[in-house]
């Protein structure tokens, strides 16, 4: 599967693993605690502090690696269940049709026509505030996109002549959908799971940013951004850690995500 | 006597899969005379509409003209200045394309686009250029010549578009004119009206054509020399008589048999029929597709649908299946009644009837190997697994004309004709009694078609299978039927057995569609038109006689 991957898949493929790397093992490698105040307002980097202080004198290094895991974990966890319930609905709509399709079309059609941060934060201000929560709400919000993609994919599919031949045979609903139809969609969905993903972790942060995502002294990517915003005022560059790392792993994961749409364009590759 | 095009030692590479070039054409070479037609033949693949591209210098993406030389009125095209070959293309020499539906712009009128190219060279002014262009939609005989190029080309149908785009070539007055399968994309009526428009016209123009098709039959109607191509070498060259007549080439020589096979039809067994359609109805929504439409069928016979498109041939296949349940009427397997919908039927009466699909392309999942498209009917019916399945796979294979190794290839492995084999594989891996076929040979080459027809019937001697043939093609009926049924517009306008409804009188449909079969023999197409009283080439309509008054 390796063995032709272009060098830009590789690079991406190789930072996405450094990223998941970090932040599994992130919080041993961290020199402090993430809610540690351990020197002074915005310091320098130096060599104690080798992404200097943020704006309570928090070394940038440790929160850095303590909001890696919660970042690309929660981005996951969220993106991951909105899959498994965007391809599921999507494709037993397209499979199904008739009024199983109209009943949920339409109400994914109400979810979309909210606008998604509006929706969320109205949510996460009457619920209590918990990661539990935030996966949810996020994965629910995202899964409307993945439905409305799952549901073309398969649509396009389903009319095909094996799946009717499949149909013909007597075939179970999981059986079609499973080995007809999945395989057969898998690469646009595959190459969405990356950019969803991406979004998820930009979502997160804008919801960090407005005091809604991970709540104080926790640390994640977003949120300091946010907490560090002021310092660009100055002239400092700590805002731009956390945004560089956002940045990075968008690019990173693009890039496979690149290659799998590249793939997937390319003929049937099996 | 001067050559209008001459064609030397033409080599052509196409850009492989992986990116490498790979040579499609290997040193053919050709000539032509002002005023003749020259049939370019040869099956799919065989570097037929590269070479009649290459005669206006042109190549398509991913494809260049190599070496050798291509001279039109002694000037070399290959390596000539791009200004060069634009004046050239679109004035000295044109090109009709397959599909004119796709050729033309949907959002500009047909006239309009006829003249541009004659205007844009400055060959003709624009009043010039109209006066021309009414004076052939006449000649090609389409309706109201001085309005039919106001329309849209979605106003007019699929043959009046293609001769359109016929007239769009003959407007700048080209000395060559290079038709690629013009009606290919046509129905068999439509097919003879548009060729022997083009004939007429390519006659009365004293045009030089080079006319690409699969359909030899076609071609020997209009061509007078014939140039068979196979895999990018020239077979065999010569004048069409010698190439019909007196083949050299065995490869030749199998094109001209494929439509002269006929096999006896065999009376109807005792009993009762296998497979009964009666009264039946079928819609659409609103649009109703079949009405009142009765069928038999008996055990180990075949029986034929014949139509053109839009007769409702392959509805009346899902309405047996049951993906399309009908309003009125009923099916019958063996003398008890189906349920109308296929998620009723119990899972032995969808064993029992079989369907194998048009475009093979579509009809095998990608992702499986040909182990698993064959192998889940029989797990799925037979609960065969393992080492068994396997054994049975390689045996249905084998059944099929295949070796035994294809069971690990995926279908984009495959040619046409063998995922149309695999195809009927797994339809017989559910031992079936009927097997519907729906157009099975169409999207196949003349003699990859054959060879499935004669596995067809092959398989049906060995396994007693009734096969319900559906087909627009009357050759094919000819060749495999016992009994024939014709479809027009969702109704059943003649059946019987071969013999009765191949004999005259016929029905006028029938009749119709017998004659749009071409016959391999010169000179059919123009006794066809004299018989219809249709103008021959010499002599121009009346109308068309007006509209050049100018």
């Amino acid at each position: 599967m390796t063995h032709r991957m272009p060098w830009s898949a590789r690079l991406g493929l190789a930072l996405t693993l450094l990223f998941v790397l970090l932040a599994l093992v992130g919080p041993w490698l961290a020199p402090y605690d993430e809610a540690a105040v351990v020197g002074d307002v915005w310091e320098p980097f130096s060599a104690a502090y080798p992404l200097g202080t943020d704006q309570l004198g928090r070394d940038m290094l440790s929160r850095m690696l303590y909001g890696a895991r919660r970042t690309i974990g929660i981005a996951l966890a969220a993106t991951c269940l909105s899959f498994a319930l965007g391809t599921t609905l999507g494709y037993l709509a397209a499979t199904l049709g008739g009024w199983v399709d109209a009943v949920l079309s339409r109400l994914v059609d109400t979810l979309m026509s909210i606008p998604t941060l509006i929706f969320a934060l109205v949510v996460l201000a009457v619920l209590p505030p918990s990661v539990t929560v935030l996966i949810l709400v996020m994965a629910v919000l995202d899964s409307t996109r993945v439905f409305r993609l799952a549901r073309a994919v398969a649509m396009d599919v389903v009319v095909l002549e094996f799946v009717e031949a499949a149909r013909l045979r007597g075939e179970s609903l999981g059986w079609i959908v499973l080995r007809e139809i999945g395989p057969n969609t898998l690469p646009p969905l595959l190459a969405e799971f990356g950019l969803r993903f991406c979004f998820a972790i930009l979502f997160l942060s804008s919801l960090s940013f407005l005091g809604l995502g991970i709540q104080p002294p926790a640390a994640d990517w977003g949120g300091m951004v946010r907490d560090n915003a002021n310092a660009i005022a100055f002239g400092l560059p700590h805002p731009l850690v956390p945004a560089a790392a956002i940045a990075l792993l968008t690019v990173a994961v693009n890039l496979v995500v690149d290659w799998q749409l590249r793939r997937a364009t390319a003929g049937r590759g099996g | 006597m001067t050559l209008l095009l001459e064609i030397r030692d033409l080599h052509v590479q196409a850009l492989g899969e992986e990116g490498e070039w790979q040579e499609i054409v290997h040193g053919v070479s050709l000539e032509l005379r002002p005023s003749e037609v020259l049939g370019l033949i040869g099956e799919s693949g065989a570097g037929k509409s590269t070479l009649g591209l290459a005669a206006l210098g042109y190549a398509r993406r991913g494809v260049r003209l190599v070496r050798g030389s291509i001279r039109l009125h002694g000037e070399e095209l290959l390596g000539a200045p791009y200004e060069r070959l634009r004046q050239i293309r679109g004035h000295r020499v044109t090109y009709v394309a397959q599909s004119a539906a796709a050729a033309f712009n949907p959002a500009y009128r047909i006239e309009d686009q006829c003249i541009e190219a004659a205007v844009e060279h400055g060959i003709l002014s624009e009043a010039e250029a109209r006066a021309e262009a009414r004076r052939l939609f006449a000649r090609l005989r389409l309706p109201d010549p001085e309005r039919f190029g106001q329309r849209y080309p979605h106003q007019v149908s699929g043959g009046q578009l293609q001769r359109a785009m016929t007239v769009m070539a003959m407007v700048p007055r080209p000395d060559l004119v290079v038709f690629d399968e013009p009606t290919t994309a046509l129905d068999v009526t439509t097919q003879i009206e548009v060729l022997a428009a083009i004939k007429t016209a390519i006659e009365s123009e004293r045009l030089a054509a080079i006319y690409i098709t699969h359909d030899l039959a076609l071609v020997v109607q209009i061509a007078h020399r014939i140039l068979v191509l196979k895999d990018g070498r020239e077979v065999e060259a010569g004048p069409t008589a010698t190439i019909l007549e007196h083949p050299r080439e065995a490869y030749t020589r199998a094109l001209i048999q494929v439509r002269r096979r006929f096999r006896p039809e065999r009376p109807r067994p005792e009993g009762a029929p296998l497979l009964e359609v009666r009264g039946v109805e079928a819609a659409y929504g609103a649009l109703r597709v079949l009405a009142d439409v009765n069928l038999a069928l008996w055990r180990g016979r075949t029986v034929a649908v014949v139509g053109e498109s839009g007769s409702g041939k392959t509805t009346l296949a899902r309405v047996i299946t049951g993906l399309l349940p009908p309003r009125r009427g009923e099916v019958r397997l063996d003398g008890r009644s189906l349920a109308l919908s296929y998620r009723q039927r119990h899972r032995d009466e969808l064993r029992r009837i079989q369907l194998v699909y048009q475009m093979p392309d579509v009809a095998l999942n990608p992702r499986q190997t040909v182990e698993e498209i064959i192998g889940r009917p029989l797990t799925f019916y037979f609960g065969l697994r393992g080492a068994e399945r396997r054994r049975r796979v390689e045996q249905l294979l084998e059944s099929v004309e295949l070796p035994p190794g294809f069971a690990d290839r995926y279908p984009r492995e495959l040619s046409g004709g063998q995922k149309q084999r695999v195809a009927i594989a797994r339809a017989l891996a559910a031992e079936p009694e009927v097997m519907i076929c729906d157009e099975v040979t169409s999207a196949l080459d003349v003699q990859v078609a054959e060879a499935v027809l004669r596995l067809l019937l092959d398989l049906q001697e060995r396994t007693g299978i009734a096969y319900l043939y559906i087909t627009h093609d009357l050759a094919t009926v000819k060749a495999i039927a016992d009994e024939i049924v014709v479809m027009l517009q969702g109704r059943v306008v003649e059946s019987g057995p071969k013999s009765e409804v191949l004999r005259p009188p016929h029905h006028p449909y029938t009749a119709t569609l017998l004659a749009s079969v071409p016959e391999m023999e010169m000179g059919w197409l123009d006794r066809i038109l004299t018989e219809r009283g249709l103008p021959d080439a010499g002599s121009p309509s009346p109308a068309s006689a007006a509209a050049s008054g100018t």
